[in-house]
């Protein structure tokens, strides 16, 4: 390997890392869209909700609305930190 | 039967209105008459990119408001024949752009001509949300770099739920991926998302990959679309874009590094 290559190798990164970073946040964006307009607003409520028993991060809810057939699937995850209880999950249709 | 073409991205400064301009210039170049007009209200600019500046005497909003009628705000092109712009109001106030007064200037502008363009503002508020809900199709300008493709994405999501054909469940909005201010050399060296990897996140066809060059900015220094300067690559690149958008097949340019003597002397 050159030492051009070596540079090369180092850079070839850069792009992947990003490439990597927009599919997901990308898949987790198109997760929200489609769903209702009142969805931010209850995940935050949610959040709020949460926090009055215990302490998690900005990011430890996600709410997101698939559809199965001819009815749609409310998906809610909430992520608790460690040391507590393992996360929930809960489906309603 | 007229089309409606949005130029929009989301995020600013990727190329909308260059593309605009090209696009414009290089549809009524092929022959169809094309209204090309700027919803950039309060920061006007097409009219500047288009070297019209100087013979715009009333705007958009001065047709919505009845102070003149489309005749007299068009601005005839004066080199290329059948092509039209529609100057955007310098105004502070926004919502000086109604969606009642939208939606009859470009009733009228469809039976005129065959194709109007629609130069849509930053962002994913009133203005860009005005300038892509008559959209048939939408032209995403879009940069190799995160959060273009993030803000182009987000783009795509309105354009499927937030267009006239989107609520009144008709065909939806034809989307087509332009990739603007490429830079092979840099993609070559791992800098930079590949047209590939773009097209990959945002899969929607590509229409077109316009280079990084300096024939954009000495173009929009004399107000010449830079799609008329055939012999520059920006020129050529838009100008492919314009003939695949047209249904022409042409195999994309532009995509390989030009090599430096560097390049050659170490053979990368
Ligand atoms: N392919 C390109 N190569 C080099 N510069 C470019 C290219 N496309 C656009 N630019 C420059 O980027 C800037 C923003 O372009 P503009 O078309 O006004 O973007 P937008 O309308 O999306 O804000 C301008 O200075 C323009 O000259
Ligand atoms: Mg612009």
């Amino acid at each position: 390997m050159s030492f051009l290559d070596y540079f090369r190798s180092q850079k070839k990164r850069s792009a992947a890392v990003a490439k990597e970073r927009l599919q997901i946040i990308v898949a987790h964006e198109r997760g929200q869209r489609g769903g209702p307009d009142y969805l931010p607003m209850m995940q935050d409520e949610l959040l709020q909700v949460i926090r009055r028993y215990v302490d998690v991060g900005d990011d430890a809810v996600r709410l997101q609305v698939d559809r199965d057939g001819d009815y749609e699937v409310l998906e809610l995850n909430v992520t608790l930190p460690e040391g507590s209880h393992s996360p929930v999950s809960a489906g309603e249709p | 039967m007229a089309r409606i073409i949005v130029v929009t991205s989301g995020k600013g400064g990727v190329g909308k209105t260059t593309t605009s301009a090209a696009l414009g210039a290089g549809l009524a170049r092929a022959g169809y008459s094309t209204a090309v007009v700027d919803f950039d209200v309060g920061l006007r600019n097409l009219d500047l990119v288009m070297g019209c500046e100087r013979r715009v005497v009333y705007d958009f909003i001065n047709v919505i408001n009845g102070d003149a009628n489309l005749n007299q705000a068009l601005v005839k092109d004066k080199r290329v024949e059948g092509l039209h712009v529609l100057p955007a109001s310098q105004t502070r106030d926004k919502d000086a752009l109604s969606e009642a007064g939208v939606a009859d200037v470009l009733d009228a502008l469809r039976e005129r001509f065959d194709y109007i363009v629609c130069d849509s503002p930053a962002g994913i508020e009133r203005g860009a949300a005005l300038a892509m809900y008559h959209a048939d199709d939408a032209v995403v300008v879009t940069n190799p770099e995160v959060s273009s493709v993030r803000d182009s994405d987000r783009v795509l999501g309105l354009l499927a739920s937030k267009t006239k054909r989107a609520e009144e469940g008709r065909e939806p909005v034809t989307e087509y991926l332009l990739l603007t201010r490429y830079s092979p050399a840099r993609v070559d060296k791992g800098e930079m998302l590949s047209h590939e990897d773009v097209h990959e996140i945002l899969s929607i066809p590509l229409l077109g990959v316009i280079p990084e060059s300096e024939a954009v900015l000495n173009a929009s220094n004399a107000g010449v679309p830079v799609v008329l300067e055939s012999d520059t690559d920006a020129g050529q690149a838009y100008n492919d874009a314009v003939a695949r958008y047209l249904g022409e097949e042409r195999a994309h340019r532009f995509l390989d590094e030009k090599k430096g003597l560097l390049g050659r002397l170490f053979g990368s």
